[in-house]
């Protein structure tokens, strides 16, 4: 059994220690540039995480997160870019006042659905509320019909597929296949300079606590139990009494606004939002880096995701052709040979010669979790 | 939207898309009959799929090259021969992924997924660094070139009978194999009852991995035919996953008769809206109507009715 406290002793010192290499030991070792690029991998920590709840915990899933993070980015995007085209910005274009891709494609005016990001209290409402809506539809529709398994994948996928070619068919209302670029401000800030990347680094890092530490209550939560519930055995927890569809629907929303965050804090972090982060390729990604971590631990996922977008940072940049085989590897490896992922081994191999080395007597035996679905 | 037609053009356009959509249909056929078998019959999903494919078109590549240096009197059949290098090639291949991977994961379905994924990034960049990056074509023989006027109008593409063809022909194949010989009853058993079917004596295992293998073949043959009407990249195999997935899941798993109908249906509807929407509108608009129609009846237009 595990222990009732919100956080138990050994995940305390998980949390902290996390902490402190995001917060302390990152920003002291790595100039501006890399601090930079390391909050960009946070932001898919968020995706990885909601990851870990919907498929580590809940046996769902989802090859469209994609979809949830690319929604978010392009709220918080849609605001910045309406803010850096003022009249006096886009003054050379035939219709100023527009984005320029939109006056580049004929565009006259704005279209209604632009207009609430003007405001950036609904713009920071909509990188939540549009993801989780949409996740909403997805999950009542699929959910109640008892559509599980691998046709979830399959249709999530499909709608990575769906609104990345609808992104950059619209040219004119979405910026195409460049995204919307050339983002400057946020609210007169400049989100440019490097002060501004450091502080945004920190303000994502709070963040990513905040989401960590919600995830964590539903972890703890009755929810969390009954996920893994219905993950196992979900006739039995249906004839228990329980509407399965909507636990699995509220667990899927939550995860979609998680990717919805961390998309908008790419963009802010990143200054571009584009249909490549949306599609079938990152979505299936973002899996991977929750399957590194270990798909049932929540801080695992934080580092998978550090960890596979630091190695393909560093691979692709010396040896681009081995990338790829290294990332093909790396999906067959977790899947037959570290199923829990770094976490596994961790607590199955490291945790407890650490433990024997220092002379205590290994903690209780009890599996993190149960071991993935088989 | 139809003012600025006189009828006969607007019969005529009808005609050509149509046929358009017949050849949209005779690719879609082909890619999804392996996945039908592989994914219909067995449960796995096969992610490298479309990987498979390319392999048998680079074989075709490598044939047709092949045949121009050395044998030029018999080119205009090489692609028969090349067909069948392509079906060997890429179900051994098969035989070994089912045997090295796909065999250790059948009871973990989303494993199976991300691990053939995995596969299918590999084999990629096995292509990249094999035969380049780029786009390669094949040379077609003469007698596939050209189109066939059929009236003033309407013109159809030699190639495109080809494939047409082709697809027929391999779906009679797969119908035969599948329902009239030993390995499709023995299949079908173990989707039945795989317990059940090893007590009276079938070897699942073996059945088990030559299904894989041929299902891998059939998209070998898939491709080769696909570089008839268009070149083949690394990367091209990506491209169709999502769609073939659908067409299978929308004619409902397990049932050839609506594999086929899904594939005919999708590829009409896109074909027909590509003319009066742009073809990425098209495809949306179908893709969202399919997705919309799984959601409403997720077993699929045809779904064979089983005790399990």
């Amino acid at each position: 059994m595990q222990s009732s406290a919100f956080l138990s002793r050994k995940e305390m010192i998980g949390f902290a220690l996390l902490a402190a290499l995001i917060f302390i030991v990152f920003p002291m070792m790595l100039d501006s540039f890399r601090l930079n690029l390391f909050g960009k991998y946070l932001t898919y920590a968020f995706v990885a995480v909601g990851l870990a709840l919907c498929w580590g915990a809940g046996g769902i899933l989802s090859l469209g997160q994609g979809v949830f993070f690319g929604l978010g980015g392009y709220c918080m995007a849609m605001f910045l870019k309406l803010e850096a085209s003022t009249p006096e910005n886009t003054s050379i274009q035939s219709t100023p006042g527009i984005p320029d891709f939109m006056d580049w494609n004929q565009l006259t005016e704005l279209p209604v659905w632009w207009q609430p990001f003007y405001s950036l209290p609904l713009a920071l409402f909509a990188v939540v509320a549009v993801p989780v809506v949409f996740a909403f539809i997805i999950g009542v529709a699929m959910f109640t019909r008892r559509v599980g398994g691998v046709y979830f994948a399959i249709i999530t996928q499909a709608f990575a597929a769906i609104l990345t070619i609808l992104i950059i068919g619209q040219q004119g209302y979405t910026g195409g296949v460049n995204g919307i670029t050339d983002l400057r401000t946020l609210l007169g800030w400049d989100i440019r300079t490097d002060e501004a990347k450091t502080t945004l680094y920190f303000v994502n890092g709070v963040l990513l606590f905040a989401v960590l530490f919600a995830a964590q209550y539903v972890r703890k939560s009755k929810l969390g139990r009954l996920l893994i519930a219905m993950r196992d055995q979900e006739d039995r927890v249906r004839f228990s009494g329980y509407n399965v569809a909507n636990f699995k629907i509220f667990i899927f929303c939550l995860g979609a606004a998680f990717a919805g965050i961390g998309g908008a804090m790419f963009t802010l972090q990143v200054g571009f939002m584009s249909p490549t982060l949306v599609g079938i390729v990152p979505s299936i990604e973002m899996v991977i880096f929750c399957a590194v971590g270990g798909r049932l631990s929540i801080l695992g996922a934080v580092y998978g995701a550090l960890l596979v977008n630091w190695a393909k940072t560093t691979f692709s940049e010396s040896f681009p052709e081995l990338w790829l085989f290294g990332l093909g590897g790396l999906f067959i490896a977790v899947v037959m040979l570290f199923p829990n992922g770094l976490a596994g081994v961790w607590s199955e191999k490291i945790e407890p010669r650490l433990l024997a080395l220092l002379g205590k007597a290994p903690a209780d035996k009890s599996a993190p979790d149960g071991a993935p679905a088989e | 939207m139809f003012a600025d037609y006189s009828m006969a053009e607007l019969g005529a356009i009808f005609a050509m898309q149509g046929f358009a959509g017949l050849i949209l249909f005779s690719v879609f056929v082909l890619m999804a009959l392996g996945l039908a078998i592989i994914f219909g019959q067995m449960g796995v999903i096969n992610m490298a799929h479309g990987e498979f494919m390319i392999l048998g078109a680079y074989v075709t590549y490598l044939m047709s090259n092949l045949f121009a240096d050395y044998m030029p009197a018999l080119f205009s059949i090489y692609f028969f021969v090349a067909m069948i290098l392509a079906f060997i090639a890429s179900g051994l291949l098969g035989l070994f992924v089912e045997w090295a991977m796909i065999r250790h994961l059948y009871k973990r379905p989303l494993d199976t997924l991300l691990a053939t994924w995995g596969l299918s990034l590999i084999l990629q960049q096995t292509y990249r660094s094999v035969f380049g990056a780029r786009e390669v074509g094949v040379s077609i023989p003469d007698w596939m070139m050209g189109s066939l006027p059929l009236t003033d109008l309407i013109e159809v593409p030699i190639n495109g009978i080809f494939v047409m063809v082709l697809a027929v022909g391999i779906s009679l194949a797969v119908y035969i194999m599948m329902f009239r010989s030993r390995w499709g009853k023995q299949v079908r058993a173990i989707n039945q009852n795989r317990v059940m079917a090893g007590a009276v004596g079938i070897n699942t295992e073996w059945t088990d991995r030559l299904t894989f293998g041929i299902g891998c073949g059939v998209a070998g043959v898939a491709g080769s035919a696909f570089t008839m009407i268009g070149s083949t990249g690394p990367t091209a195999g990506q491209l169709y996953i999502v769609d073939t997935f659908l067409v299978v899941v929308f004619g409902g798993a397990g049932s050839l008769l609506g594999t086929i109908a899904s594939a005919f249906s999708i590829s009409q509807a896109q074909s027909i809206m590509e003319f009066f929407l742009s073809g990425s509108m098209a495809k949306v608009l179908t893709l969202l109507v399919v997705v919309g129609i799984l959601m409403i009846r997720p077993q699929g237009l045809f779904s064979l009715k089983l005790r399990k």
